[in-house]
């Protein structure tokens, strides 16, 4: 596979580089059952330039699917930094004479991915303090982005619904998911005008710079239009957090920081109560995907020890949503 | 009781041995020996704590439900009580039942895991 993509990037080369580009440092960085990763290199007259591919190696059903086709990601990425948000701005997105199938090439923004690194490492001391802030302005431009065509809505109830069909399918009967379901049913925020969501923004999906904080905003594949709140809850997941609960914003800051800063980039002002709402159903999402990882490994469709594994992930989103409750969501 | 060894020294053996050659191993495999290991933990303290905590949690929702049953009968029971409204957050010692219980569990699946903190009374 490596030879194919480094072939077709080759023919790329003078398009990314200029005449006389070459391709270096081919390297595979991870990938999915369906989507592959790679970093590589273009290095021309302009000097070398860091870039990474992004590349759909199985078919995409984009009626069955969450996530979107990599020509609306790239939209997705274009329409966000023409509101000023930080991501990895876009170099390419392929056409079928390039090669590489459904692709995009984008820079690459150096930094640490890795939440438990984030949340502990002396290394982002100076820029800690800050993220959380950081992270509510970002979403504030964010929302306010024109969200590309191709889109789907989704709010409370229609995700509930979503995952309490997958939880019933599942058979497993769990009080505390039950509870959950039907609580937040019943306790669903009033709707309001759905905007652009990230749709996974959490610590894990942001590339963060010692000196700068947030230097860019990553995998937007689950993008989709909805209650501003999802996404401010959803990185104040309890499983995000990477062992430091007692910072409830990624692990490490402060909710009001988050809010404040939604609001001085020109949000508007969100009920906390709205976000801990949205950060419940957070928990009973990855609760329910938790429940699907196990399946997929005792049905037969996965054999690697990391599928069950996950399932015995199911209790820390129960005492979370049982904590929750307590306190009174 | 069956000993010599006993069920915890295998475990412990065989975790012992993953741990030596993971440094061996290309980085997948090596992850993949360290979710192995995590595995062979969570069967450790199932063994330990499992009877003691499944007794409790079935005691919790007997007292609950007014009814007898084994753990499994008595969560299927409480999650149609759930389900048909009978049953919701504010119904008394709900939430103390379900919060003990998943207490014991997680103690045995990540007793490492910090939980979302409590709102202090």
């Amino acid at each position: 596979m490596q030879g194919e993509v480094f072939e077709a990037l080759k023919g790329l080369a003078p398009t990314l580089g200029g005449e006389g580009a070459q391709i270096a440092d081919l390297q595979r960085l991870s990938g999915g059952a369906s989507m592959e990763t790679w970093a590589f290199a273009v290095v021309g007259g302009r000097g070398r330039e860091e870039l990474i591919l992004r590349r759909r190696s199985a078919p995409f059903d984009p009626e069955a699917a969450r996530s979107v086709s990599l020509e609306v990601e790239a939209a997705l990425i274009t329409a966000a930094s023409a509101v000023g948000a930080p991501v990895a701005p876009l170099v390419h997105l392929a056409r079928p004479q390039d090669g590489l199938g459904e692709a995009h090439i984008t820079r690459r923004i150096s930094g640490e991915t890795l939440g438990r690194k984030i949340v502990s490492d002396p290394r982002f001391e100076a820029v800690r303090p800050g993220l959380a802030r950081q992270c509510g302005a970002i979403l504030a431009q964010i929302h306010s982005a024109t969200p590309p065509a191709g889109l789907k809505s989704v709010d409370a109830l229609e995700e509930l619904a979503r995952y309490e069909e997958v939880y019933r399918n599942s058979g497993a009967e769990r009080p505390i998911l039950e509870l959950a379901f039907q609580h937040l049913k019943k306790h669903a925020p009033p709707p309001r005008p759905a905007v652009l969501l990230h749709g996974d923004f959490r610590n894990g999906n942001l590339m963060v710079d010692p000196e700068q904080g947030v230097a860019a905003v990553l995998d937007w594949e689950l993008s989709h239009l909805g209650d501003p709140a999802e996404d401010l809850g959803w990185i104040c997941v309890n499983s995000w957090r990477f062992g430091r609960s007692d910072r409830p914003v990624g692990g490490f800051g402060e909710y009001r920081d988050l809010l404040d800063g939604y609001v001085a980039a020109g949000g508007e002002e969100i009920p906390l109560s709205r976000v801990l709402y949205w950060q419940a159903l957070g928990s009973l999402k990855w609760g329910v995907m938790c429940l699907m990882m196990y399946a997929s490994y005792a049905n037969g469709t996965e054999v690697s020890v990391e599928r069950p594994m996950i399932g015995r992930r199911v209790s820390e989103t129960e005492i979370d949503l049982v904590t929750l409750l307590e306190n009174g969501l | 009781m069956i000993d010599h060894p006993r069920a915890e020294e295998l475990l412990d053996a065989v975790a012992g041995w993953i741990d030596g050659v993971r440094s061996e191993l290309n980085p997948r495999d090596a992850f993949l020996a360290r979710v192995a290991a995590n595995a062979l933990s969570v069967v450790r303290r199932e063994l330990v704590q499992g009877a003691a905590a499944e007794a409790a949690a079935t005691q919790r929702l007997s007292a609950l439900l007014g009814r007898d049953g084994s753990v499994a009968e008595l969560n299927a029971d409480l999650c149609t009580r759930l389900r048909e409204g009978a049953m919701d957050r504010d119904t008394p010692g709900l939430l103390a039942a379900l919060k003990a219980n998943i207490v014991e569990q997680i103690a045995i699946d990540q007793p490492n895991y910090a939980p979302e903190p409590g709102r202090p009374a």
